[in-house]
């Protein structure tokens, strides 16, 4: 059935039709509207769920962890410092391989405050453990939530995931949406069963101590579990194709990148920009291209490698910076070409921080920069005169 | 079957907390789920491979025992498991009245079905005896050092008991191990009530105390019959029972028995405000 649906209802029907039997969660701009929206759920009937209103972020994240230690099935949501706040948490539950779904309502972090998008919360988070994945748009979040159960619950992987969708651009956003038949999700996605619980008439003991002659194998454990989901991952959106006839998820997505010359990578709703440029460029008899990353953890540098190989002018523009350093994605992808034959010129470009608009203008812009020099970082969209003007020392 | 295997710990003799928690587990059964805060209790009863626990038994992060029980709870009442099911929560004094104080209050304030156990020792052992909020006045820790301009910890105890009875919560309550069939009365008490309980249980601890470990049950007893630990319980924020002492001892005798006194012992004014808090004690919960 198809609906005109903000990002966050679409969201919201997709945990609905997942059927947690546990929700907790804290207020937190841009992410409210998801949770608000599962407890009228509640309210009303239509989920039989515990909607757990707790304290901070950090109780949040501990509860959903203590419900799927209990063995069901939960779900919480975040963005920004909500993020960060539960970061401790976030590590422990992927330490813990409890197959945990959030969804981050991506927004800046502070300081200075700022509630708009750009990926820096969930970036910060990329070393966790947890499988992260990007929507590009709303239908994609729906489905993107579907599969991160199917996937993180999955035996050899039980691990957490975090669907990010770009905040206010997506969950503030309205478009049509397929929402697919509670039969058929039920039947793509089994009820959650396990023999790793707390339950009294098994007891085990969970969270255990490790000393150093055993606390790097679990490390290894998780590195291992995410090379088996890079597998995984293409057969389960196979499958979803398979029930639901949508082409979602995977680990990338390639458009128009047969003969490109210039190819641009983004992640999130940046790339349904990013396509539309193309087109028009295309039309104009520019031989360019593009790529999304759709799941960033863990990172599918074969999948990448294989579609950007003979691409020779790449661009990179992310939504986050690793201060001191690059774009966060940039330099993941110059790893890429590392000992390869091919050695493509890759430009570093930042942009939208803190919610600044990143136009078809501004795609244009930085198509036409991967035709001069070779840039690490390029900061698009500065207004000059206001650097070194915000704090005065 | 004895639910803590102590073959399976590394407390140090004569660990009061070890004490405690043994029958804490063992007073509620096996239809129990335990949720644990980092601390001594964790560090040693769950090193792998090991286990002391021989039922479901959890430990996540410091601050979070009663979140991660929240949700735990939360879990039984969908799998309509919450009749048959009792879910403890534990922490040291840290981690309930410091780091986890938070997470304590959302937890008493939801009315979750659960007990907190905090296994009060008076000062951050596990990392190396520093001070905490309910490190008693003038105690010697290594964040509390007496010195020239000082006598040691500047504040007393954070007054936790009163804190969560304010929650106005069906049962608080403190207990120690110097007196255990009290200690069983309680957590037996407790474990028949429905909705949020807060246990404190008063656990000397020989190594950051510094007294011999066959005293411990002495100096737990000493602490109460002094007036320094009052044995207490609220219902809805009400006193509704004090453990009397009828001829409450000198704090003299609870103090000469630790090291982390050791330096009170000729000074005449701190010893007097300590004396002042076990007679305020005694007024105020009518314990004599």
């Amino acid at each position: 059935m198809k609906r005109f649906l903000e990002g966050s209802r679409a969201v919201a029907e997709a945990i609905k039709l997942c059927k947690p039997g546990v929700i907790s969660a804290y207020p937190i701009t841009p992410q409210t509207h998801i949770v608000q929206n599962l407890a009228q759920f509640v309210a009303d009937g239509e989920l039989n769920s515990q909607f757990v209103n707790v304290e901070s972020e950090h109780s949040a994240a501990s509860v959903v962890l203590g419900a799927i230690a209990t063995g069901v099935r939960a779900f919480t949501a975040t963005s920004s410092q909500g993020l960060l706040l539960m970061g401790e948490v976030i590590y422990n539950i992927a330490g813990m391989r409890l197959p945990l779904v959030l969804t981050c309502a991506n927004r800046a972090v502070s300081a200075p405050i700022n509630i708009w998008n750009d990926h820096q919360d969930s970036l910060a988070m990329r070393d966790t453990g947890w499988i992260q994945f990007y929507a590009e748009n709303n239908q994609e979040a729906l489905d993107l939530h579907i599969q991160a159960y199917k996937l993180a619950e999955n035996k050899e992987i039980m691990l957490p995931v975090m669907v990010c969708i770009d905040g206010y651009i997506l969950t503030h956003g309205h478009e049509p949406v397929d929402i697919p038949e509670q039969e058929k999700v039920d039947q793509f996605l089994p009820p959650y069963s396990t023999s790793y619980k707390l339950d009294p008439s098994h007891p085990i003991t969970m969270g255990y101590l490790a000393d150093p002659t055993c606390y790097m194998e679990t490390r290894v454990d998780i590195q291992n579990a995410l090379d088996r989901a890079l597998k995984l991952i293409p057969q389960i959106a196979k499958d979803f194709k398979h029930t639901f006839g949508r082409d979602t998820g995977g680990l990338v997505e390639t458009y128009r990148l047969e003969d490109a010359q210039y190819a641009l990578i983004a992640q999130g709703s940046l790339a349904g920009t990013i396509k539309q440029v193309v087109d028009d460029l295309r039309e104009k008899g520019k031989k360019v291209g593009a790529l999304r990353v759709i799941t960033y953890r863990p990172f599918p540098k074969e999948a990448i490698y294989q579609a950007l190989k003979d691409v020779p002018n790449i661009g990179v523009v992310e939504k986050a910076i690793s201060l001191g350093a690059y774009g966060p994605l940039f330099t993941e992808i110059k790893g890429i070409f590392q000992n390869r034959p091919e050695n493509p010129k890759i430009n570093g470009f930042v942009a939208g921080l803190g919610g600044r608009d990143i136009s078809q203008e501004t795609i244009i812009e930085v198509f036409t920069k991967l035709e001069g020099a070779q840039k690490d970082l390029e900061f698009i969209d500065i207004k000059k005169e206001l650097l070194n003007g915000f704090i005065r020392f | 079957m004895n639910l803590f295997d102590s073959k399976f710990s590394t407390a140090c003799p004569g660990c009061g907390q070890e004490i405690a928690a043994s029958i804490v587990v063992n007073t509620a059964g096996e239809n129990v789920i335990i949720t644990n805060a980092t601390g001594c209790l964790e560090v040693f009863s769950s090193k792998f491979p090991d286990s002391a626990w021989k039922v479901p038994w959890i430990h996540s992060l410091f601050e979070n025992a009663a979140a991660v029980a929240s949700g735990v709870e939360a879990a039984l009442k969908h799998l309509g498991k919450l009749e048959n099911i009792r879910v403890i929560a534990q922490a040291g004094d840290g981690g309930t009245a410091d780091i986890g104080l938070q997470a304590l209050s959302g937890m008493l304030e939801r009315g979750h079905d659960i007990l907190f156990c905090c296994y009060d020792n008076e000062a951050y052992e596990n990392t190396g005896i520093q001070r905490s909020g309910l490190t008693p006045l003038d105690a010697n820790t290594t964040t509390s050092p007496p010195g020239k301009k000082s006598t040691g910890n500047i504040r007393p105890k954070k007054t936790m008991l009163e804190i969560c009875a304010a929650h106005k919560i069906p049962y608080v309550a403190s207990a120690s191990v110097g007196f255990i069939p009290d200690l069983k009365e309680k957590i037996k008490k407790a474990l028949t009530i429905r909705g949020p309980k807060y246990l404190q249980i008063h656990c000397p601890c020989p190594l950051g105390w510094g007294y011999a470990p066959e005293l411990t049950l002495k100096v737990g007893k000493l602490a109460v019959e002094t007036g320094l630990y009052p044995l207490i319980e609220f219902e809805y924020d009400k006193l509704t029972s004090v453990m009397k002492i009828p001829e409450p001892k000198p704090v003299e005798e609870y103090l000469k028995l630790q090291k982390r006194f050791k330096h009170l012992l000729n000074n005449k004014q701190e010893l007097q405000k300590i004396e002042q808090i076990a007679k305020t004690n005694i007024k105020n919960f009518g314990l004599t």
